[in-house]
């Protein structure tokens, strides 16, 4: 079996909070407890003029990355749902070819 | 395409379905299966084979089981006396019972007062839309069905402008939304740029457009132009950001105009063949220089001028108007420039530009027969200022808003006498502008039905009779995106579970009307009822074909103007009395309205009113959505509530140091007419003249009772938005530019807590009881009015004829309406010292006491006694 690793294109997250609660859904986590949460970096103009504002999900240990439904064949909860369309669960020998796929503000996690 | 149910074993299993509403959203549609175990919702999951959403659900779906089973959720028949309004004295009927009594009471309306005196009150986006005015005119019999938003600002006015200028229902950005294979179409181009006018949709999901599309097609390669006063998610990932002065839109499209005709970058073969005016319209721009278009907006003329090369020179590109268009009374003429702007550019209708539609039949022709129910001069009687509001009255079939207020609060030309809450927490929301008016004037009304799904603030303060609405996992229904007007799929919303004795809209206006009208309700079920509709609409279809389909696309063919499909006769062109794109209306002038866009400031902004800047110099904008409710909705959520726990005011961070105000501190939002309170995001993301402040706030975890009503007049910032403020032909409200200023406070609850109707609820105690007269309401708004009828008497304003005083009388203070000033022992009241004054000695009188005041000795004298008292404490001096 093929370990896996979850891979963000965090430059389309939009910050919406599905992953969030998709994950809360899937494992029954309380509130003031996550599975994955989101960062924000910005909003923020930068000394260059640009503007600066990304969101960045970040698995908690309580991430198994929905072993259970990916064994019957489906996504992870948070990438089946995200809004963005900008999450994907891939084997982890695939991980160096889709960062470079993805470029640049896209992240792989291990869980 | 995907099964309707899937058998998952043990009874369990999963329906698909295209969900609209409750809870609130507009008819998008997104596709989910619902698992059902032991009757009840369980689980949500998207559907992946839905072409729009594929798969993906917002927070709102994901945790729709926590809505359906809410603890704080109505799902039986309740009533209660009207002697106990406010108060949690609800009583458990039956449907028969509910209808009994809306029976009885609707007949003795009718027979006391005449139908008309029912109105019939909607909000925003739920399947209300589509059904509250049926039930209006072809149940209850009144003409009187009214969206109370002041102004009609939401959809409504883009709406109207789109019939004036393209005679075409809403024009929509092209997302492939009406081919089944989306972005493979052959037919299909990526639009070059998106321009996003006042818009933010990727949590407004506005009116059947999925917000997210915006990120696929960003993921393709579309690039941004953003025009808002806010920087945005979309405006700090654009090419292009116009961020404007809030409200000034108009002035920017004429800005724009201008660069696009005198650089001579629009689409002469277009413009030539399908528009309407070009010369006026450049005439009219030519009165807009960019630097002077630049010291209205803020925006840098060479940052106008970039947008309007970089659209010219990317064809085809898209373009989406939002809400900032309708809350804005100088907005159907920012309406007018963007469609001009689209038009010029030859980005109607083609690949990659702006969808153009017909809008369809579906209930189209039901809903308008429905207005032939009505007994004959009936329709005569709906309250809308038709003399004033002749453009309104062109486009709609419903009561004005802001007219309706009038008439509830004068009782002319008639009174009204029954209300009906159709899907609207009103006074947290939508009977907006100055809400307290529409509260203090609806409690007068003998009898108020509620139809909704949680007791909110309305029915707990207002009502007499509430009917539980059923969720959209509890009913059958049929979603049309943009109501029908430009419509892409249909789509099927399918009845999963049974909650309660909870019925939908249509099925409550089905118990409804077949009680008081049954010849206008012959279906059986809803289900031969959206047969018909389909068959209306030229669907060989039968409901259940779709239910067990889910969707089907709509037809659609690009360049529609030229192929004679706009037009009923079958002409190519444009369905409007030219035929053509009117760049300058053949309508408007009939109406009293300029034929072509101009620029006008809003009348309560730091700009129209200067004598508001010292004391109000920032502008207050509203509207901005989250993600995690809709409007007023979904506050009781626990998932969603503990993402956004409080009403948020964005200060940016220059502003909030000089008024000392730190992130997450409360702070009170005040301007002439009213205060609220929020809580502090300290942000870049807006100007550091401008805030934002959500809005549709209460806290169903409060006391419910009167007069705490769930806190909903805490941070109510509709109630610093005027009534009746609004443009010529009676569209938009000033709810994004308002003039304000902010300080800190201690808690949500430092002003109170309080009703319009107790000491405690007055000036500077109660957020929203500021201005509570209809009277220093229009004072506020108009202060030269004031001024004029007054005339100065001894240095002080008098205002001859006045029946009370325009402002507190302290003490021994008398009002004298034939001179129009207060007096004490005959001596004039000067308010802005706050002393008596004798005119011809120059003497002044304590107004609580009416002893002289001895400037000399600084003390006050009794003239009578020659007695003497302490100046502050006016005990006598020994």
């Amino acid at each position: 079996m093929s370990q896996y690793a979850l891979l963000i294109d965090y430059k389309y997250c939009t910050g919406c909070h599905v992953c969030e609660v998709s994950c809360r859904k899937e494992h029954d986590i309380p509130l003031d407890e996550w599975g994955i949460k989101i960062n924000e970096m910005g909003p923020k103009k930068l000394s260059n003029g640009e503007w600066i504002w990304d969101y960045v999900p970040v698995p908690s240990q309580l991430c198994d990355l929905c072993a259970d439904r990916v064994a019957e064949g489906k996504k992870p909860r948070c990438v089946h749902h995200c809004l963005a369309a900008c999450m994907e669960l891939i084997p982890v020998e695939e991980a160096g070819a889709k960062l470079a796929e993805h470029g640049a503000k896209t992240v792989v996690y291990m869980q | 395409m995907s099964e309707r149910i899937i058998d998952c074993g043990d009874g369990t299993f999963k329906m698909r379905t295209c969900v609209w509403s409750p809870p609130g959203d507009h008819p998008v549609g997104c596709g989910m299966y619902l698992t059902v175990k032991d009757g009840k919702v369980v689980d949500v999951e998207g559907d992946p084979e839905h072409p729009i959403t594929n798969g993906r659900l917002c927070v709102r779906c994901l945790t729709l089981p926590e809505y359906i089973y809410n603890d704080r959720r109505v799902i039986y028949p309740l009533k209660r006396d009207p002697k106990d309004r406010g108060k949690d004295k609800w009583e458990r009927i039956t449907w028969d019972e509910a209808l009994d009594i809306i029976e009885e009471r609707v007949n003795y309306i009718k027979e006391n007062y005449g139908a008309e005196a029912i109105v019939a009150f909607q909000g925003t986006g739920r399947e209300a839309t589509l059904y509250k005015t049926p039930l209006a005119y072809a149940a209850l019999g009144t003409p009187n069905s009214c969206f109370p938003m002041s102004g009609d600002s939401c959809y409504g006015p883009r709406c109207s402008v789109a019939d004036f200028i393209l005679g075409a229902g809403y024009p929509e950005l092209d997302y492939a939304a009406y081919f089944p294979d989306r972005f493979d179409n052959p037919e299909w181009e990526l639009p070059k740029y998106i321009v996003l006018w006042g818009k933010d949709p990727l949590f407004s999901n506005p009116d059947g457009f999925f917000g997210h599309a915006i990120i696929d097609l960003y993921k393709l390669g579309s690039k941004f132009i953003v025009i808002d006063p806010r920087v945005t998610w979309c405006a700090a990932h654009a090419e292009i950001h116009l961020q404007l002065r809030p409200g000034t839109d108009a002035a920017l499209g004429l800005g724009l105009i201008n660069v696009i005709i005198n650089e001579d970058l629009y689409d002469h073969d277009f413009v030539e063949n399908w528009c309407y005016g070009l010369e006026e319209l450049k005439e009219r721009a030519d009165q807009y220089p960019l630097d002077k278009v630049e010291e209205i907006t803020w925006v840098p003329a060479e940052l106008i001028q970039k947008a309007a090369r970089t659209l010219a020179a990317n064809h085809p590109s898209s373009f989406m108007w939002g809400l900032a268009i309708d809350t804005n009374a100088n907005g159907t003429q920012a309406g007018h420039c963007f469609l001009n702007i689209a038009a010029l550019l030859g980005d109607l209708d083609v690949p990659g530009g702006v969808t153009l539609a017909v809008p369809a039949s579906f209930m189209g022709k039901w809903r308008y027969e429905c207005s032939k129910e009505l007994p004959e001069g009936m329709l005569d009687k709906q309250i809308t200022d038709n003399e004033q509001y002749k453009g309104f009255k062109a486009a709609h079939l419903i009561a004005h808003p802001d007219c309706i207020l009038d008439t509830l609060e004068t009782g002319e030309p008639y009174p009204l006498k029954m209300a009906w809450f159709y899907a609207t927490n009103g006074i947290a929301n939508t009977t907006n502008a100055q809400p307290k008016r529409w509260y203090n004037a609806l409690m007068k009304m003998e009898f108020n039905v509620c139809q909704d799904t949680f007791m909110t603030p309305t029915a707990m303060g207002m009502c007499d009779l509430f009917l539980p609405v059923a969720s959209a996992a509890e009913h059958d229904g049929m979603v049309l995106p943009h109501f029908g007007r430009n419509t892409h799929m249909v789509m099927a919303m399918n009845k999963c579970v049974e909650v309660g004795e909870t019925k939908s809209d249509l099925e409550i206006d089905f118990l409804v009307g077949k009680r008081l009208n049954p010849k206008a309700w012959p279906w059986d079920n809803v289900s031969d009822f959206f047969t018909e509709q389909l068959h209306n609409g030229g669907v060989e279809k039968t409901f259940e074909d779709l239910r067990e389909e889910g969707w089907f696309h709509m037809p659609f063919q690009y360049r529609k103007y030229e192929k004679g499909l706009l037009r009923p006769d079958g002409d190519v062109g444009f369905n409007t009395p030219t035929g053509l794109v009117e760049l300058c209306s053949s309508l408007y002038e009939d109406w009293g309205e300029d034929p072509l866009p101009y620029y006008e400031e809003n009348k309560l902004t730091p700009y129209a009113r200067p004598d508001l800047m010292e004391n109000y110099p920032l502008i207050m904008t509203t509207g901005g959505r989250e993600t995690t409710s809709f409007h007023s909705e979904h506050r009781q959520i626990p998932s969603l509530r503990a993402i956004m726990p409080w009403p948020l005011v964005q200060i940016n961070p220059e502003t909030a140091k000089k008024y000392g105000i730190e992130d997450g501190d409360w702070v009170c939002i005040e301007n002439p007419l009213s205060k609220a309170i929020e809580k502090a995001q300290v942000t870049e993301i807006v100007p550091p003249q401008v805030i934002h402040c959500q809005h549709g706030w209460w806290f169903p975890e409060q006391d419910g009772e009167a007069p705490n009503l769930y806190g909903v007049w805490k941070s109510n910032i509709n109630s610093l938005i005027p009534h009746r403020a609004i443009g010529r032909i009676g569209f938009g409200a000033p709810f994004k530019n308002v003039a304000c200023r902010i300080f800190k406070v201690d808690g949500l609850n430092a002003l109170g807590t309080l009703s319009p109707d107790t000491e405690e609820g007055a000036i500077g105690t109660d957020p929203a009881s500021f201005v509570s007269t209809p009277e220093q309401a229009r004072a506020a708004l108009y202060p030269n009015e004031k001024k004029q009828e007054s005339v100065v008497v001894g240095g002080v304003e008098c205002f001859p004829g006045l029946a009370e005083a325009p402002y507190e009388l302290p003490g021994l203070v008398q009002w004298d309406a034939e001179k129009g000033a207060g007096f004490v022992n005959g001596h004039i009241y000067d308010p802005n010292t706050q002393w008596a004054l004798d005119p011809e000695t120059g003497t002044y009188f304590d107004a609580y006491t009416g002893y002289a005041y001895d400037a000399e000795a600084s003390n006050l004298v009794d003239l009578e006694t020659g007695k003497r008292y302490d100046l502050a404490t006016r005990e006598e001096i020994a």
